[in-house]
């Protein structure tokens, strides 16, 4: 029993450092989504029962923009799509964990936590990864939940903090989370063709631009994957 | 727009794909082909989300030195590409962004 509880513990204590660093997120999202007309419960819920940041914080952008429902859902589908990958990862390892508890770890599977899982996964294989990844996805999740709760709050306290430019707040962390990657031409030109159909298709309505710009961004790079591949294929 | 159907259809959307392979394992394979292509979705629709707002905020197009949003925008892309990491380049971008707008 003590290893289960070990485990738990570990998976929680080394799920800190991100928990800490989604602080400012949490907050912000919080804010946004009561400044965006969700009210504090909404906001709260949508954190309880989707828990997904990048996608709760995009769907905040939406619905202040008037986008319709489908393209909200299909946007979320989109940008979550790379969950499948993490699942697929941590599944050869989860065969005798029973159905309910495989169920509750996808639930919890973010970036974050499967950063988490997969580096024990590495370090130590199979040894209580259930346990550890309880650890890490319940502790992930409270984290989540508090500060958004925060957020919302200090939202609802502040109604002015709407017209404060936090819709910059959101553009801003977008921008300094794709930067980096820029430094290869592919995501350039993949940065390039969303930017530029997301600019021309902006006029359409439900926020329609936005879908047909990310998949002409995707198209773009799987164009430029080709291109490489058959370059060093010709090399 | 009904919360409930707001949530609901988001919920499905993720669990979806996280439950994917962990519940219905046995059933499904990866098409590498797709793997390949969702690695370029996060700079896809991050960027087709920044563009139409940092250009134009209020709906009108303002490339200027003028517009706050496109100012800071630019500020965070920069110092996040220049030092790698992410609340730095959002401390100075905001800072810009509120000098800017309240000096």
């Amino acid at each position: 029993m003590t290893t289960v509880r070990h485990a738990l513990y570990a998976g929680a204590r080394d799920a800190l450092p991100l928990m800490i660093g989604t602080l400012p997120f949490g907050v912000i999202y919080g804010t946004t989504a009561v400044a965006a007309g969700l009210s504090p419960l909404a906001a709260l819920a949508m954190s309880v029962i989707v828990f997904a940041g990048s996608a709760q914080f995009i769907a905040v952008s939406l619905i202040s923009g008037g986008a319709a429902l489908p393209v909200i859902w299909l946007t979320t589908f989109v940008v979550n799509l790379r969950h499948a990958l993490y699942s697929a990862t941590v599944h050869p390892a989860a065969h005798g964990w029973g159905l309910r508890w495989r169920a509750l770890v996808a639930f919890w599977l973010t970036d974050e936590v499967f950063a988490v899982i997969e580096k024990r996964l590495m370090e130590r294989g199979n040894d209580a990864l259930l346990p550890y990844a309880l650890g890490a996805g319940g502790g992930f999740y409270l984290n989540w939940l508090t500060w958004t709760a925060i957020g919302a709050w200090l939202g609802q306290q502040f109604p002015d903090l709407a017209g404060w430019g936090l819709d910059f707040a959101m553009i801003a962390t977008f921008a300094a989370m794709i930067a980096p990657q820029l430094r290869a031409p592919t995501p350039v030109v993949v940065a390039l063709a969303a930017g530029t159909t997301a600019w021309l298709a902006r006029g359409l309505p439900f926020k329609l631009g936005l879908i047909l710009a990310a998949f002409a961004g995707v198209a773009a790079g799987v164009w430029m994957d080709h291109r490489r591949k058959a370059r060093e294929a010709a090399a | 727009m009904t919360i409930a159907a707001l949530l609901a259809g988001m919920f499905l959307a993720t669990y979806l794909t996280r439950a994917s392979f962990l519940v219905f394992g046995h059933r499904l394979r990866f098409p590498p082909a797709l793997k390949a292509a969702l690695h370029h979705v996060p700079v896809a629709v991050l960027t087709a989300i920044i563009v139409p707002e940092a250009l134009a905020p209020g709906g009108q197009l303002d490339v200027s030195l003028g517009n706050p949003w496109l100012v800071g925008t630019v500020v965070a892309a920069v110092v996040a590409r220049l030092s790698g990491h992410l609340l730095l380049s959002l401390a100075v971008s905001f800072a810009a962004f509120g000098l800017m707008r309240w000096w």
